[in-house]
């Protein structure tokens, strides 16, 4: 069902025109951890009833995970639940998952998003610190382990947040709201020693 | 020399390590580790600041957070000047330039005094009283001069230059309190390997074990083993041990709010240091060690300097080695002062007498005092003070009357007994009981996961607090799923005990006399104030607070609280839990705003949204307006233009040849599904299944009440897919009232939303010559008025990217809306400006936009409709599917109310002269010559000069509008009532043939 949207703009002639990410390239240190904003990446918002999730598994080859609060990695392209019929799709291989989407035929919902979301890696061993400055989430390794993902707050703004690694977060937001979001955490990171 | 009445063989401080301080500008010189409290009675003075009403002199009656009167104004720099810092808490650092308060023109000499011989004037109350005629004056004479002449610090009047931090933090077991039972039950919890968060207000941990000298336990000085337990919890990985911080706040489900001092004790504070930390706790169990405050005597002129609580003397000898004075008097009601004087006595200071108000007290502390050659008296009361500036004396008769006696003195210790800090139990929700046999409130009924241990759980003895803390340490990591792991509970080996005293008012306090026996230090409430406001009718502990203002300063009536209630029940002649406790509320301690606001300042106080094509708006001059959190380019000013210039020439070049327009911010939602269509029928008044895809319709959605929420163009990309557009400030509330319909009312339907505004940067090409800038850059589309009629959407290629291109007007004119990926919004705006240029197109801003969208009789939701509007008022019937069975608001839009003859609807006005511009919002009636107040018949919604029309035009609700046609109205103004004629609502271009134009 996602042909029609999908046919067209899979497809990626060379644009004639140039590509400007919000806040492309900005990056802090502090003591505790480092913020930077990261390369584009393909992302679709993906909705489908439980019956679908095999098939669009396959397709997107990555295994939808079921769980709250989890996410499933495989080559380049991460599953992040949302929701109970909801997820999250990142691609950094340059493979867009709303083309793989469209071959499917089985109930769901797929919409691009690549351009609606900015990330920004969070790293370092205040990591955690600095996301807690303003996100309310219990971020300790039992309660947020590796690989672990939900949609939270951040100070006034909605994020998505992902753990990679101990020391490693992923915190995707809307465009408009990167520049807030990068700030804040730039804030927070000053006082993520502690 | 750090003071003349330091004693070098006692307390803790390092003597080496001088700290230089000012304090009203005289330099002294301190010890690092003091307070500024205890540095100033180090060097003798006691007189610290003027009371609030009364302007009295004060002293320093605590060592602790509860201190009423000690309350001065820390200077670092122009900006950071601090007031109402309490010395006794505020730690002395080398530089530190401290300020009385409320006093003029100094703090020995203060003109504000005579209140205080004024003093039946300003008795509980007055403020309801007095100064209640003439009215006005109490606005402009009164209120303000009342203000002024009470009060403490003055507010900063700068901006603060230091930054704050906040952290989220979870933990299994949240220890409030560092004293003997909050370490206890943090070891215990702590060895299972639990997550503990240990937090204490002061700089060092130990409470009460900082003056209890009698303390041993695991065969250490109590306070050397508090210091040992720390730092092994220091090391453990699962603590996290917070000095320097109070917790303020209790609120639902465990979770409390503290505030940790950063940098307020340091000299130089590095830049990036935050002053305060806001930590914000989320506990599976919280453990209460808040300890106990002791409380003052109540007797006449209890407030001299040098007046002030046993314990906190006691502090001030065996922490800080400070003697309070050479010759000191003792006045109690229970033990615990008893062992002041007996540290004091061998600290070489001459105790002069203690006054016992007790009858026969018996136990080791009395024998002790007696056998160090201390004078006690039994059954007696001192029934006032004597000196002003500094206690002279203390007049001494027994209880029940009878020969006065006056003892020289330089310092009053006094002690009526300890009051547990039930302030965050009650916070909890907890419900207090009166224990009567120990006259005390403890925590009766919990309402949450904690417990309460020690002092202020009413436990008395270092050995139970122990056990008792121990036990709960142990249980709450327990319940909070804790594997097994067993400490050892640390022994006491010898403590100090006491408990009992008395509460309210003592023979020296009246009663109904005169005299000033002071309740509520920092609110100048007296126990004469307290009866005079049960004489006066007060029967709840409640109204009493109120009237007298009891408790009611910032330090919350930490000292006073139970002495007024004690006095109240008495004049009431009701026993105290039948007058019961007033409650508690957050915060425990002041908290700074700064704190609170934490990072959300300056850019970070909310987000500021921009578009993907806002730098091009910017580089090009543009002014911008806030809609919502959106900036929005509102104008683009050429050089000399002002705004009305700009909007002109923009409007003007839209219709003549084209414009462009950044339209990002427009709502977009995708609605993906098979049934995606039932969906779009249910939401919005339109019909949706017959519309083909590649086409467009202009919807409108409402609530269930009828009125119209919220209007936009669809597109039907698919059969199973819909591009939604929302207003700009509409677009998080639709998503969730389409979301929320879907969720509970149409549930069975097969439909997905998302939201789609920020993927898609939106850029709007109005006007004659749109066609040609727009079709050079596009790819795959064939751009004919055959193939891409008004109101179609086609997928293709623009500039290389991929595009939705909606066929659609907002102006009037031939009009497209380009959807690129929000990335190349920038690069595609560029290349169709530079295509712009060619046919001298401008760039408009919403400004324009809105007289543009006037001039076609276009609505705004939000603007021209407030709520109350229906699809009919707004004169889009044609807008609503007459077949349709069912949508949201089909039942609200038949309500005799909205049918009714007579309602407002949506018209035109024109000025009968064509250069007035009427202002948005001004009434309208139908005779200008009746009498005020009016009948009004309307409002007038947009208002605007048009360029293109060569007059003004303007959009009204006015009642019965349509049915007006020709008819003359009035707007009454300021200055002249304007004439208007109700017209259409289409200023431009009727026909529409602009359009395909």
């Amino acid at each position: 069902m996602a042909k029609a949207a999908a046919k067209k703009t899979a497809a990626a002639a060379s644009p004639s025109v140039e590509r400007r990410p919000a806040l492309a390239g900005r990056s802090t240190a502090a003591t505790g951890a480092k913020v930077e904003v990261l390369p584009p990446a393909d992302r679709i918002s993906l909705r489908a009833p439980e019956a679908s999730i095999a098939a669009l598994s396959k397709a997107l080859g990555v295994t939808l995970p079921k769980k709250p609060k989890t996410s499933a990695t495989k080559a380049g392209r991460t599953a992040l639940w949302l929701g109970p019929d909801e997820w999250l799709v990142i691609d950094e291989a340059g493979n867009d998952p709303l083309t793989d989407c469209a071959a499917v035929s089985a109930l769901h919902s797929a919409v691009g998003i690549s351009h609606r979301n900015i990330a920004i890696a969070v790293t370092g061993a205040g990591a955690a610190a600095t996301i807690n400055a303003g996100c309310p989430q219990d971020l300790s390794l039992d309660a947020f382990p590796v690989g672990a993902a939900s949609r939270t707050i951040l100070g006034k703004a909605e994020i998505v947040l992902l753990r990679n690694a101990p020391d490693a977060f992923r915190v995707e937001c809307w465009r408009s709201f990167s520049d807030y979001v990068f700030t804040f955490l730039s804030e927070g990171s000053r006082d993520a020693a502690v | 020399m750090s003071g003349a009445f330091r004693i070098p063989s006692a307390g803790r401080l390092k003597q080496a390590k001088t700290a230089r301080f000012s304090f009203d500008g005289q330099s002294y010189a301190g010890i690092e580790g003091d307070t500024l409290a205890s540095a100033l009675l180090a060097n003798g003075v006691h007189l610290v600041g003027r009371s609030f009403k009364y302007h009295r002199p004060r002293g320093i009656l605590s060592a602790g957070a509860e201190e009423p009167n000690a309350l001065v104004e820390i200077k670092r720099d122009a900006a950071r000047k601090t007031p109402n810092v309490r010395a006794t808490v505020q730690e002395l650092y080398d530089g530190l330039a401290a300020q009385s308060q409320n006093r003029w023109p100094s703090l020995s000499f203060d003109v504000g005094a005579v209140n205080d011989l004024a003093s039946p004037l300003f008795s509980a109350g007055f403020y309801y009283k007095t100064f209640m005629w003439p009215k006005a004056a109490w606005k402009s004479l009164y209120e303000p001069k009342i203000r002024a002449a009470a009060g403490l610090g003055v507010s900063p009047d700068q901006p603060d230059p230091d930054h704050y931090s906040s952290r989220y933090a979870h933990c299994d077991v949240l220890v409030l309190g560092g004293g003997a039972a909050g370490i206890a039950a943090a070891l215990a919890a702590a060895e299972t390997g639990v997550r503990v968060i240990l937090a204490d207000e002061q700089a060092e941990f130990g409470g009460s074990l900082r003056f209890e000298t009698g303390a041993r336990i695991d065969g250490q000085d109590g306070f050397a083993w508090a210091q040992a337990a720390i730092a092994r919890l220091q090391g453990m990985d699962n603590v996290r041990v917070l000095s320097r911080t109070t917790a303020f706040g209790y609120y639902a489900q465990n979770f409390v709010g503290l505030v940790e001092r950063i940098s307020d004790h340091l000299s130089a504070p590095g830049h990036d240091l935050p002053r305060e930390r806001l930590w914000q706790v989320r506990a599976k169990r919280v453990v209460l060690a808040s300890g106990a405050i002791e409380r003052h005597m109540v007797f006449a002129d209890n407030d001299r300097p040098g007046i002030m609580l046993a314990g906190a003397a006691r502090t001030y000898l065996n922490h800080y080695g400070v003697a309070v004075g050479k010759n000191v008097g003792v006045y109690t009601a229970n033990d615990s002062a008893y062992a002041a004087a007996i540290d004091l006595k061998k600290a070489g200071v001459n105790v002069a007498a203690i006054v016992d108000l007790r009858d026969h007290p018996t136990g080791p502390v009395i024998d002790e005092a007696r056998a160090l050659g201390i004078e006690v008296n039994f059954g007696r009361a001192v029934i006032r003070a004597g000196g002003k500036l500094r206690v002279s004396s203390m007049t001494v008769q027994p209880k029940n009357g009878g020969g006065e006696r006056t003892i020289p003195v330089d310092a009053i210790l006094m002690s009526a007994g300890w009051t547990p800090s039930v302030h965050l139990f009650s916070q909890s929700r907890g419900k207090v009981a009166f224990n009567d046999e120990t006259k005390r409130f403890v925590p009766g009924t919990y309402a949450q996961d904690c417990a309460s241990v020690g002092a202020c759980n009413g436990t008395d003895g270092l050995s139970a607090t122990i056990d008792e803390a121990y036990a709960a340490g142990e249980k709450a990591a327990k319940d909070a799923d804790a594997k097994t792991a067993k400490g050892n509970k640390p022994k006491v080996d010898a403590s100090e005990s006491w408990s009992r005293g008395m509460l309210g008012a003592a023979p020296g306090a009246g009663p109904d006399t005169t005299v000033k026996a002071f309740v509520d230090f920092q609110n100048d409430v007296t126990a004469k104030d307290i009866r005079q406001a049960v004489h006066e009718g007060m029967r709840s502990i409640e109204h009493v607070k109120r009237f007298t203002t009891n408790g009611m300063a910032t330090d919350q009536g930490k000292t006073s609280n139970m002495h007024g209630l004690a006095i109240a029940a008495e004049t009431l002649g009701k026993p105290i839990p039948e007058v019961g406790l007033t409650t508690f509320r957050a915060p425990y301690t002041p908290v700074t705003f700064g704190a609170i606001v934490s990072h959300a300042r300056g850019p970070l106080f909310d987000p500021t949204r921009k578009t993907a094509i806002h730098r091009w708006a910017e580089a090009q001059g543009a002014v911008f307006e806030d809609v919502g959190q959106w900036k929005r380019a509102w104008y683009f000013p050429k050089a000399g233009d002002d705004m009305h210039a700009a909007v002109d020439r923009e409007c003007v070049a839209v219709r003549k040849t084209a414009g462009l327009f950044d339209a990002s911010t427009l709502g977009k939602i995708e609605v993906v599904g098979p049934d995606a269509a039932k969906f779009m029928e249910l939401l919005y008044t339109n019909p949706w299944e017959k519309l083909e895809p590649g086409r467009c319709r202009y919807g409108i959605m409402l609530r269930e009440d009828g009125f119209i929420y919220d209007d936009g163009v669809v597109g039907r990309l698919a059969p199973d897919r819909f591009h939604v557009t929302t207003t700009t400030g509409g677009a998080p509330r639709v998503m969730n009232h389409m979301e929320d319909y879907l969720q509970t009312e149409f549930p069975h339907l097969n439909v997905w939303l998302t939201s789609i505004t920020e993927q898609w940067a939106v850029i709007a090409v109005q006007g004659p010559k749109s066609r040609d800038i727009i079709a050079p850059l596009v790819e795959g589309i064939d751009m004919s008025d055959e193939a891409l009629p008004h109101m179609s959407v086609r997928e293709g290629k623009i500039c290389g990217v991929p595009t939705r291109l909606f066929r659609m007007s907002f102006t009037g004119e031939r009009g497209f809306e380009v959807n690129v990926p929000a990335d190349y919004g920038q690069a595609v705006w560029e290349a169709l400006w530079a295509e712009g240029q060619k046919h001298g197109a401008a760039a408009y801003g919403t400004e324009a936009m809105h007289v543009l969208r006037a001039e076609k009789g276009y609505i705004i939701v939000g603007q021209d409709t407030d709520g109350t509007v229906t699809p009919n008022d707004a004169g889009l019937d044609w807008a609503v599917g007459k077949k349709k069975a069912d949508f949201v608001g089909i039942r609200g839009m038949a309500r005799p109310d909205l049918v009714a003859k007579g309602r407002k609807q949506l018209v035109g006005l024109k000025t009968k002269d064509p250069k007035v511009v009427l202002e948005e919002g001004a009434q309208i009636v139908e005779d200008p010559k009746q009498a005020i107040p009016m009948k009004m018949i309307g409002h007038v919604t947009s208002s605007y000069w048009s360029e293109n029309c060569g007059r003004s035009i303007a959009l009204a609700l006015v009642a019965g509008g349509r049915d007006r046609m020709g008819d003359t109205l009035y707007v009454p103004m300021p200055n002249g009532v304007i004439e208007v004629e109700v017209s259409g609502m289409v200023f431009f271009d009727e026909t529409g043939g602009r359009l395909n134009g």
